[in-house]
């Protein structure tokens, strides 16, 4: 089983999903990004989907599953990068993502998380202001 | 598959011994009925490959097998399609076909083999098939010419613009149908990937009348647009449309609408941090 | 409507998760041999992702089948899925958004429903399920 690797920027974990994601997969990845929030104690979480051409129901859950956990150690999920075509299937199947905070690309949804106070540590925060 | 092995098969052999006078006076029949539309060399060339092609067809079916009829029906396309594009009527297309058979009819009109008869009638009934076959082509190939344009039409009515940095407008025009609203709304997400806006403006001033069907992708392009990070803004609703918005009952919920193009610009300009103010000293 | 094309129907086992995401990608090879839109092959790549799922789940596992299919002059993707499981019980039920059997939204079903032209359920408690999906082109 593949693990989707979690990179740490700042104050940001960063998941970019590059593989036909199998629920295991899903599952695994879960819980590596709730014990990586927990031990790095970020306060941002971006998942960059511009790879992913599909996201079913299970996937999809996946997203608002990693929202309310990572909201219960204070950190925010933005997913990025998600394509016209899958976008329109997942309005179709049924699938809003309330609660989930969404950006066009990589670049916005770190904006985001800095917009909400979340920063890529003390560094950026000192030279921002 | 010869003919001389069964001589019983006498139309076979008539169409054989005598295809160069047949083609000729087939050629001068259609030319008279197409009323010099065609010239004889045009059809020369076609209506002997055809005829080619027809014989070894029915030697097979008077000998009662089943005659393979795929080159006939491949040959006849062509021309059929070539027909189209010249403004050739279905009637003038079919004619040349028909007019095959009025040839042989004279060719064996004088004779009375009871058993001839039945082959011409059998060779008569295939020409109608090919013929009514040449209808079913000329009506498909109209059909392609027709999705073609409408096609075109749509690329042509259905702009998506970049009307400021981030923003893109989407002027729809004229009546919506639900196949014409979705080429839009995959255009337009397509459109906010290349662009790299977070910021949409459908303006549906233009627009004669919403269904159900129509008012349904709107709303989709919107969640759409939302899931892939990007916000949307319908503006320009008319009164009537607005009627029947609330009158079939569609939620718009928390979508935000604006009275004219003009406000949900503003609207998106603000939420980009762009303030437009008017100089002072100019009134206008 | 036949079944066509130069490859014929492919059948895959659906007894582990990969197979799930072998489902997925038989039935988008599929779907762009016969020229699908981008947004048709995903969405029925996506309902046949759910419907594997289920087989799974579900039925305890399965068979998938996937194949070209020809009607006049439009093209399509048939899927179907067959286990040997305990049936649904209740089909309007499970056909309605937001049930649901197992641990997922109650999507599967009727989401994957939506997403595709042809939609076929044939099951019966203690019986099995088949469910037989088509996505033509437009």
């Amino acid at each position: 089983m593949e693990r989707v690797p979690i990179l740490k920027i700042g104050g940001i974990l960063l998941v970019s999903i590059q593989v036909d994601l199998h629920d295991q997969s899903v599952l695994a990845l879960q819980e590596d990004l709730a014990e990586k929030i927990s031990a790095t104690g970020a306060h941002g979480v971006v998942i960059d989907i511009s790879a992913v051409d599909i996201v079913d129901s299970f996937i999809g859950r996946m997203f608002a599953t990693i929202a309310s956990l990572s909201r219960l150690f204070d950190a925010d999920t933005v997913v990025v990068g998600m394509r016209p075509a899958v976008a329109i299937t997942l309005v179709e199947l049924g699938l809003t993502l309330d609660g989930v905070r969404t950006a066009l690309d990589l670049e916005r949804g770190m904006e985001i998380l800095r917009g909400l106070g979340v920063g890529t540590g003390a560094t950026f925060d000192a030279r921002d202001a | 598959m010869t003919a001389d092995a069964e001589p019983v098969h006498r139309l076979a052999g008539l169409l054989r011994a005598n295809g160069d006078t047949l083609v000729r006076r087939w050629v001068d029949t259609a030319v008279e009925e197409l009323r010099g539309r065609s010239t004889g060399q045009e059809l020369e060339r076609d209506f002997r490959e055809f005829y080619t092609a027809l014989t070894p067809v029915v030697e097979e079916t008077a000998r009662g097998g089943a005659a393979d009829l795929g080159e006939l029906k491949s040959l006849l396309e062509e021309y059929s399609r070539t027909r189209v594009k010249q403004g050739f009527t279905p009637s003038e297309t079919a004619v040349s076909v028909f007019s095959l058979k009025r040839v042989v009819f004279e060719l064996t009109e004088s004779d009375d083999d009871p058993k001839l008869f039945r082959e011409v009638l059998a060779f008569s009934s295939l020409l109608d098939g090919l013929g009514l076959f040449t209808f079913e082509i000329y009506a498909r190939a109209r059909e392609e010419i027709i999705n073609e344009q409408s096609e075109q039409l749509l690329e042509l009515t259905t702009p998506v613009v970049k009307i400021w940095e981030g923003v893109l407008a989407v002027p729809l025009v004229g009546t919506l149908d639900s196949a014409r609203t979705q080429v839009v709304m995959e255009k337009l997400l397509e459109a906010l990937i290349e662009t790299g806006s977070d910021q949409a403006i459908i303006d549906i001033t233009g627009v004669l009348a919403v269904d159900t069907q129509v008012a349904q992708h709107l709303l989709k392009t919107v969640v759409a647009a939302r899931l892939m990070g990007a916000e949307c803004v319908v503006s320009g609703i008319r009164p009537q449309i607005a009627q029947t918005i609330v009158a079939l009952g569609i939620e718009f919920g928390d979508i935000v609408t604006k009275a004219s193009l003009a406000d949900a610009l503003r609207h998106a300009l603000r939420r980009e941090g762009v303030d437009v103010v008017r100089q002072a000293g100019r009134t206008g | 409507m036949t079944t066509a094309g130069s490859a014929g129907p492919e059948e895959l086992r659906i007894a582990a998760d990969e197979d799930v995401v072998r489902v997925r990608q038989a039935v988008r090879n599929c779907a762009q041999r016969v020229r699908l839109s981008l947004v048709d092959q995903t969405k029925v790549v996506t309902a046949a992702s759910e419907l594997a799922r289920n087989t799974l789940i579900h039925g305890g596992g399965g068979l998938a089948r996937v194949e070209e299919v020809v009607d006049g002059r439009r093209r399509g993707v048939r899927a179907s899925f067959h286990d040997e499981g305990p049936g649904i019980p209740d089909l309007t039920l499970a056909l309605a958004d937001g049930w649901s059997s197992g641990s997922g939204l109650g999507l599967g079903l009727s989401g994957s429903r939506r997403l595709v032209d042809v939609f076929e359920l044939d099951t019966e408690p203690g019986g099995g399920t088949t469910v037989t999906v088509v996505k033509w082109t437009r």
